[in-house]
């Protein structure tokens, strides 16, 4: 049965999400510790809803049981909704405050949601809500939106900071080491532990 | 010996790497790409890499590199393998010299395909080795066993990774890459390589004679494994194998399939020791078939008897659920959990300035009352345009509208097709087209590029898989060689030049052939491309939603009024569009 630490980022194609997953990924080696991911290819930069699962401590398949992951990082409101229904009992949610509506909201003409209705639909759920975007612009560049949300995770991940920002580093564009490092540490102090 | 965290095609393409390949071809499909992805970036240090015009070609001249002593890898998803099937059914017969090992990736679920076949059907009906993997250290480790495995035995071997193996990740041990390359030289040995009757027939006999050391060395090399724990027992194969280790209890004995045939013996002696079996895999029962061959008595549970379905993809979830279903646990091991309803869908689609939507928009205006058969690629989505009433499978737009135009359906046959898949069979439907007297028009979809499944080069795009430049085929001339007396290129950005062509098509008769062309805005983007972007005037906008309903990503509505959002990449077709001119060129900032 499970054992280890179970996550799930979600978000829209071209977000970031496969590079935040990469970055715990090069954490739990940096430790020494297995795990497994799982995310979306394919037609992930054609801004549909896309997924990374990353299972700290994982020997097993990569796949989540819906249920049962510990943390849910949403880059997306909405994502946040739709996939809130993976985490267990008790899990956090940490959910970049911004709404990116569907192109077929438009088109269908439904009423689109708000982020009101949005942010009620996630009541009853751990949430913190971090305005990353705003955060990563401050240090630099909203590009280090996901950066900003691993940061603001990070209390609750069981990895070690310093092992987290190596992480960051070898995942990102050299240039844009100092950049990434400050949006995530101030990702992290957005967040109380 | 190195440590790292990769993507499963990463690790299968560093294991050919360690396996010292020395000639690699495959044409593009979700979700096999990324391993000659991986491959192209170290092109220098493989002797031959391409990505060929379809799996058949890829395949064949693979194979041709295989007898002549190299080490030969072709890739290409589960449904290639239909298009590859041909050579492949016979290169068992004809055996190999060098290592020739093709990679068949799977998608059960269907993530990114039109089926969910299995090809270890395929490896079976070839009678050539299978090697299914449960996780990433396994596709890498037994990728590089693979070029062994085939020179062992002198066949083609088949390495079948799922979606969940090639697109998960994981922390794996690397070996260091192969320094050596082999140059190919010919044998004549026209008793192997020409399989005339006379010839096929001893070597139909000795493929047969070369399956029980098959079934044994598989065995010895630990492909399958099994271990006793109790009076029950679970087999499972592929990366089923991964899930039930995770959920099945410490008292039910495991089995698991890393490889196939299976061999009988082996298998016998482990159903024997046990009263229940619950064998777990995805897709086809081909494990389930052979544990019911040696059964005697067991009770044997499985998709046959509805323990677990045939379609779709496994999870831990789904094991849990047979084994409490067939009785080895007696609880729910997972929550029952209830998805939010009702929110709006976020399908992928197409991008801001493709220029697959305007092409699209001008063929539904055009041809109201059209049939429009369609086929695979990012234009697959215009679907949500409904601008695409059929898809089956590489290269049949131009067919299937042939069929329906020649069965007496009287409505216009607009057909689209993107410029890869035009070359990978698309081609064969015109030529036919033509010279079966076809009434219909093609509009070839040309962005230059294999687009969906990553960027990957065509002979169309000017540049080969290395990178070397190429003579860019021309789309042009080859529909006129086959016949085509109209054919007509547009920039699908002008849209009152790509209304007057589609009209002009409207008022031929035969096959007429519209191309197209402008390049993929990814890529025109990902080399430099700035175009200032557009913007909606809220005084003059009417919130008539015409440019809303051109589907554009950078289109949104709010508050009775059109707004252009930062996704725009300043196609301008959504100016022209508009009846009120209230779009226009942001002025420069």
């Amino acid at each position: 049965m499970k054992m280890g630490f179970d996550i799930l980022i979600v978000g829209i194609g071209g977000q970031g999400t496969i590079l935040a997953s990469n970055v715990l990924g090069e954490a739990c080696l940096v430790e020494g510790r297995s795990v497994r991911g799982a995310e979306t290819h394919g037609m992930a930069q054609r801004g549909g809803s896309v997924e990374s699962q990353i299972r700290i401590d994982c020997e097993f398949g990569p796949l989540i049981v819906p249920g049962t992951a510990d943390l849910l990082i949403a880059f997306d409101l909405l994502e946040a909704v739709r996939y809130r229904h993976y985490l267990k009992e008790g899990g956090e949610m940490i959910v970049n405050n911004q709404l990116v509506l569907p192109t077929s909201t438009f088109t269908s003409g439904q009423a689109p949601p708000t982020e009101g209705d949005i942010i009620g639909m996630l009541k009853g759920w751990k949430v913190s809500i971090v305005d990353a975007t705003a955060i990563a612009t401050a240090a630099g560049s909203p590009l280090a939106t996901n950066i900003t949300l691993l940061g603001a995770a990070s209390h609750t991940i069981p990895l070690g900071l310093e092992s987290l920002l190596e992480g960051v580093r070898r995942c990102v564009p050299k240039k844009t080491i100092p950049i990434n490092e400050k949006a995530f540490l101030d990702g992290r102090d957005a967040v109380q532990p | 010996m190195e440590r790292k965290y990769l993507l499963g095609n990463l690790a299968i393409a560093d294991a050919c790497r360690e396996a010292g390949v020395d000639f690699v071809s495959g044409y593009p499909g979700t979700p096999s790409s990324e391993v000659i992805e991986r491959l192209r970036l170290v092109a220098d240090e493989i002797p031959h890499l391409e990505w060929s015009v379809n799996e058949k070609v890829a395949f064949e001249n693979a194979l041709g590199a295989a007898w002549c002593g190299c080490r030969a890898l072709v890739t290409m998803k589960h449904v290639g393998v239909n298009v590859a099937a041909d050579p492949l059914m016979t290169s068992s017969y004809t055996g190999v010299t060098g290592g020739f090992v093709l990679l068949a990736a799977d998608d059960p679920f269907a993530h990114s395909s039109q089926n969910e076949q299995d090809s270890r059907i395929y490896a079976g009906f070839a009678k050539i080795p299978c090697i299914d993997p449960s996780g990433i250290q396994e596709a890498h480790d037994g990728m590089k066993r693979a070029f062994d495995l085939s020179e062992e035995f002198g066949l083609p071997v088949m390495v079948r990774p799922t979606t969940r193996i090639c697109h998960s990740k994981g922390d794996i041990t690397l070996g260091e890459p192969a320094t050596e390359h082999r140059v190919g030289e010919f044998t004549r040995n026209p008793r192997q390589y020409v399989v005339i009757p006379a010839h096929t027939r001893p070597l139909h006999k000795q493929l047969n004679e070369k399956q029980p050391g098959i079934k044994k060395r598989l065995i010895e090399e630990g492909f399958n494994t099994q271990t006793i724990r109790g009076k029950k027992a679970v087999i499972a194969g592929g990366i089923s194998a991964a899930y039930a280790r995770e959920v099945v209890p410490e008292d039910v004995s495991i089995a698991t399939i890393g490889a196939y045939p299976i061999d009988e013996e082996w298998l016998r002696t482990f159903v024997s020791e046990h009263t229940e079996i619950l064998v777990i895999e995805e897709m086809m029962p081909v494990i389930e078939g052979a544990v019911l061959e040696v059964a005697c008595g067991q009770a044997i549970y499985g998709k046959k008897n509805g323990y677990l379905p045939y379609e779709g993809e496994f999870s831990p979830a789904v094991i849990a659920g047979a084994l409490k279903k067939a009785g080895f646990i007696s609880e729910e091991l997972y929550p029952a959990v209830t998805p939010a309803e009702n929110l709006p869908v976020r399908p992928p689609i197409l991008c801001a300035g493709c220029m697959h939507r305007s092409t699209f928009y001008a063929m539904k205006k055009v041809f109201k009352d059209g049939i429009f058969p369609s086929d695979i690629g990012c234009y697959t989505l215009g679907l949500q345009l409904g601008a695409v009433d059929t898809t089956i499978c590489m290269g049949a737009s131009i067919t299937v509208a042939s069929g329906i135009n020649l069965c007496g359906e009287e409505r216009d046959v607009v057909c689209t097709i993107g410029d890869s898949t035009f070359l990978h069979t698309g081609v064969n439907g015109l030529i036919n087209a033509v010279y079966n007297g076809a009434d219909i028009v093609v509009v070839i979809l040309d962005n230059r590029i294999t687009a969906m499944t990553g960027h990957q080069p065509n002979p169309n795009t000017g540049k080969t898989a290395c990178g070397v430049s190429s003579i860019p085929l021309s789309l042009e001339a080859l529909c006129h060689s086959c016949g085509v007396s109209f054919v007509e290129t547009v920039d699908p950005y002008d849209l009152t030049l790509l209304l007057d062509t589609m009209k002009k098509a409207k008022e031929e008769k035969g096959v007429r052939v519209i191309i197209a062309r402008q390049p993929c805005i990814i890529v025109a983007r990902r080399e430099g491309l700035k175009r200032r972007r557009f913007m909606v005037e809220p005084e003059t906008c009417t919130g008539c939603l015409l440019c809303v309903k051109y589907g554009c990503p950078a289109i949104e509505f709010h508050d009775e009024k059109a707004f252009i959002n930062d996704l725009c990449s300043g196609c301008a077709v959504c100016a022209d569009i508009c009846p009120a001119g209230a779009i226009r060129q942001e002025v420069k900032r």
